[in-house]
């Protein structure tokens, strides 16, 4: 039946949409996760899906997936209102999805998870499985490891799994949520490439992404959505009208309005070479970190850093700079070599000690380090001052002056909560992050270490945070700034380091030869300035 | 202690071994399966206890072990479709509903077998054996393994079934992402609830064929309490065999000679005193544990229950 829809739409020429989203709203306690959101989705196009963090994005894709159940409005897929009530259902309807967490078992092997879902009673079919494969492998242009356990395969070759197993039973139609998310560059350029077979094959892709550039070169369409409700399309026609360029600027207005671009303008226009004449407040010495199994060795590095400076870490992820971050927080045991603040050694004191003396820790690992997701939001603001005046007196908690403290700190970072006593784990990354950060730079920090502080963050947020950092540098806070983003190391450092198994190889001015010289440092070829 | 070697002692303890070992090997491969599909069946002791109530008083009634495990296992069904309902479709903490079920089955089987009985403790007539021509007349592991009750045979075939079914049928994979992806599962259409409540019914029919074992063949009558942690040897049994039928087996065996061993050393003229000898299969427990334990790879949804959607 499918495939004579699709010939009928060939013959004709006219699109008509596959699926269309009508008004669907969602709400869940405190939030309306989609509003009034209406779409259409066509045969033999790929139609990016855009929106920042908390947009509902995720939401629209588990009521399209049979995951969830609008509040209101509904569906119509080829034509006929229909409820998408289970998985099953959807699947039926031929709609495949590749959601962004992996939805396959990852003690199976590549077969088996292509097998799961046939009726019980069935024989299992291995050679049927292996010829299916072959054929939508085929198509994809891609070959798998059959029979090797999922979990042992690269995460873009999972995702390859994922793509087959959505299109097992000839689904016309794939969404594929925030499918770069976890992909190296070359993933993506393989993705960009399957995604294009499929398009020319009739199938119809739905493409979720946070990542602007990415809408504007895979989607044949971009919808945008922000918080909750769609703002704007640009249809095809409009696209190839626009320039890629235009697309952009035009895309950036529907998400952030006009006004979200003067902050890049503003840190772009900063003095980068600038020598910072402050005392030294963070002195790191031939220091060494415990490393267990499988981890990178720190050994050797020595940097210091000076009050209103942003030494930023650069360096391939893996390279030692999560171990390095945590030594300095104090969450892992320095073997050899010296840490001193402000000339104060102290690297035998304990995390909360280090809090107290001013040096504070933004963890790369904001839900599982960072907060606790049961947590009220305000008590995660206080996590590493726990029995502290005012907040605990006599060892109760005073919970008047938690949520004043809370309020405080929510307005002055805009983090959007529907409340202090919300549990930090319902809100956001991007808000989860904004609390991060609003709980280490409070109170006087003297030196303040950020671990990848943008690291999964939609655009807004991220210049929101990088603001932040360089705003609390220019009050003369010694910064160290760990990133694997060069381009944000790039554009907030004084100096920078880099990091390479374990080592830091070298540290050089962040001048306007900076670029060349910090990425050969990073694979290894440069030598140290 | 020249006892300690002679037939009579090994003939013993091998014998002593299967009757104790067939019950944990039923309860831990139900176990198994519960635990693959994600439900850690703390309940199993409860269900054992009752399937030995009701496969002996179904028994003793009818005259017909058959009758009997049949009986047996309804008795652990019961109470399994009492954990699938509470813990499987409502949610509920499973270690809580465990306990509770445990205690529960405590008591009411205690009750029905002083309404029953008061207190008496009739016997059932000696059990039929059918010997495996040739394999029987091994010396001393000949009777003691081959010239048995056939329901000990099914036991053994069990396993070999199960390792069928892991390995080579789409219940198989079913059960394994119910346990280790759930929502992968969720996401190819079939529903994680009625995986896993037909995996914690059939840990329940298994425990309750354990348990009616364990008194109408075992021992020949029912005494409250006489399961005896024997379900908790179970749900070690079944977590530290990463998911292996066979190795249920094995390790039924080794517990199974720890707990015969109070009789044997009788046997072969060895006094030692019976309750220090009744401590060994915990002090085994212990010791397995410590060496095994952190090797054992259990599923990565075990005992958290699933509700469709949620991060």
């Amino acid at each position: 039946m499918t495939n004579s829809l699709q010939a009928a739409t060939a013959e004709t020429g006219a699109k008509e949409p596959i699926v269309v989203v009508d008004g669907v709203t969602k709400r869940f306690p405190g939030v309306v996760a989609n509003d009034d959101v209406s779409l259409s989705i066509y045969p033999g196009e790929v139609q990016a899906l855009l929106g920042e963090n908390g947009a509902g994005k995720s939401t629209l894709i588990a009521m399209l997936s049979g995951m969830l159940q609008p509040d209101a409005g509904g569906m119509r897929v080829r034509g006929e209102a229909t409820a998408i009530s289970s998985p099953r259902r959807a699947l039926e309807l031929g709609i495949g999805t590749v959601y962004q967490h992996p939805t396959l078992v990852p003690t199976l092997t590549v077969l088996e998870n292509l097998m799961l879902g046939a009726p019980w009673h069935q024989r299992m079919n291995r050679a049927a499985t292996r010829r299916r494969l072959a054929e939508i492998s085929q198509m994809l242009g891609i070959s798998l490891p059959e029979d090797a356990t999922l979990g042992d395969l690269s995460l873009g070759q999972q995702q390859q799994v994922e793509i087959v197993k959505a299109l097992w039973r000839g689904e016309q139609v794939l969404i594929l949520d925030e499918a770069t998310a976890m992909l190296t560059p070359k993933g993506v350029e393989d993705l960009g490439q399957v995604i294009g077979r499929l398009r020319d094959a009739g199938i119809a892709i739905l493409f979720i992404t946070h990542k602007l550039n990415e809408a504007v070169r895979f989607g044949d369409r971009v919808t945008v959505l922000k918080l909750g409700r769609k703002v704007g399309e640009l249809t095809p026609d409009q696209l190839a009208a626009l320039g890629e360029d235009q697309a952009i600027t035009q895309i950036v207005d529907l998400m952030f309005g006009t006004a979200s671009s003067e902050g890049a303008d503003e840190l772009a226009g900063r003095d980068k070479s600038r020598l910072v004449e402050g005392p030294v407040i963070l002195s790191v010495d031939g220091l060494a970190a415990a490393a267990g199994p499988g981890e990178p060795t720190v050994t050797g590095v020595a940097f210091q850093v000076r009050a209103g400076e942003v030494f930023g870490i650069a360096g391939v992820d893996g390279n030692g700079q999560k171990q390095l971050a945590e030594a300095l927080a104090g969450q892992r045991r320095i073997a050899a070599g010296s840490l001193s603040l402000k000339g104060e050694p102290i690297s035998g004191l304990s995390v909360v000690q280090r809090q107290r003396a001013g040096l504070r820790y933004v963890t790369d690992d904001r839900l599982g380090e960072g907060t606790v997701g049961n947590f009220q939001v305000g008590l995660n603001l206080l996590l590493k001052r726990i029995g502290d005046e005012p907040f605990w007196r006599n060892g109760t908690i005073r919970r008047r002056e938690v949520e004043r403290h809370a309020r405080t700190l929510i307005d002055r970072h805009d983090v959007r909560t529907p409340g202090p006593q919300t549990p930090i784990g319902r809100l956001s990354g991007g808000n989860i992050q904004k609390a991060l950060l609003a709980r280490e730079l409070d109170n006087a920090p003297i030196a303040v270490i950020y671990n990848k502080p943008t690291y999964g963050l939609d655009a807004n947020n991220i210049q929101f945070a990088r603001r932040a950092i360089r705003e609390q540098a220019d009050q003369g806070v010694a910064t160290v700034l760990i990133s694997t983003d060069l381009d944000e190391i790039l554009e907030l450092s004084d100096r920078i380091g880099v990091m390479l198994q374990g080592r830091m190889v070298g540290i050089v001015d962040n001048d306007r030869d900076a670029q060349r010289r910090v990425g050969e440092l990073m694979i290894g070829v440069g030598a140290a300035a | 202690m020249s006892g300690l070697l002679s037939d009579a002692f090994l003939i013993s303890l091998v014998a002593g071994a299967i009757a104790a070992g067939i019950p944990l090997l039923l309860a831990g491969l139900g176990e198994q399966v519960s635990e693959k599909a994600g439900v850690l069946n703390i309940g199993i002791e409860g269900m054992m206890l009752l399937g030995a109530y009701t496969g002996f008083y179904v028994a003793f009634l009818s005259g017909s072990l058959w009758l009997g495990f049949l009986g047996g296992a309804a008795g652990g069904l019961i109470l399994a479709l009492l954990m699938a309902l509470l813990c499987v479709r409502l949610g509920l903490n499973q270690i809580v509903i465990g306990i509770a079920l445990t205690l529960g089955a405590d008591g009411i089987t205690a009750l029905l077998h002083h309404v029953q009985f008061s207190r008496t403790y009739p016997r059932l007539p000696a059990v039929d054996t059918l010997p495996i021509p040739l394999l029987s007349q091994i010396p001393i592991i000949g009777p003691g393994i081959f010239d048995r009750h056939p329901s000990v045979y099914l036991a053994i075939i069990a396993v070999f079934v199960l390792v069928w079914v892991f390995r080579r049928t789409n219940v198989g994979l079913n059960l394994q992402a119910a346990g280790d992806k759930p929502a992968a599962l969720d996401a190819a259409g079939v529903s994680v609830t009625t995986t896993r409540t037909l995996a914690v019914l059939f840990t329940g029919m298994m425990a309750g064929l354990g348990g009616a074992y364990m008194s109408m063949i075992g021992a020949g009558i029912f005494i409250p309490f006489m399961t005896g942690g024997a379900g908790f040897i179970a749900i070690v049994l079944a977590m530290l065999a990463r998911g292996h039928p066979t190795w249920v087996l094995y390790g039924a065996l080794l517990f199974g000679v720890s707990l015969s061993l109070t009789t044997a050393l009788q046997v072969g003229g060895v006094n030692v005193p019976t309750d220090v000898v009744q401590m060994l299969p915990f002090a085994m427990v212990m010791l397995v544990l410590v060496i095994f334990a952190r090797r054992s790879a259990l599923p990565a949804a075990l005992g958290l229950p699933y509700v469709r959607g949620q991060r």
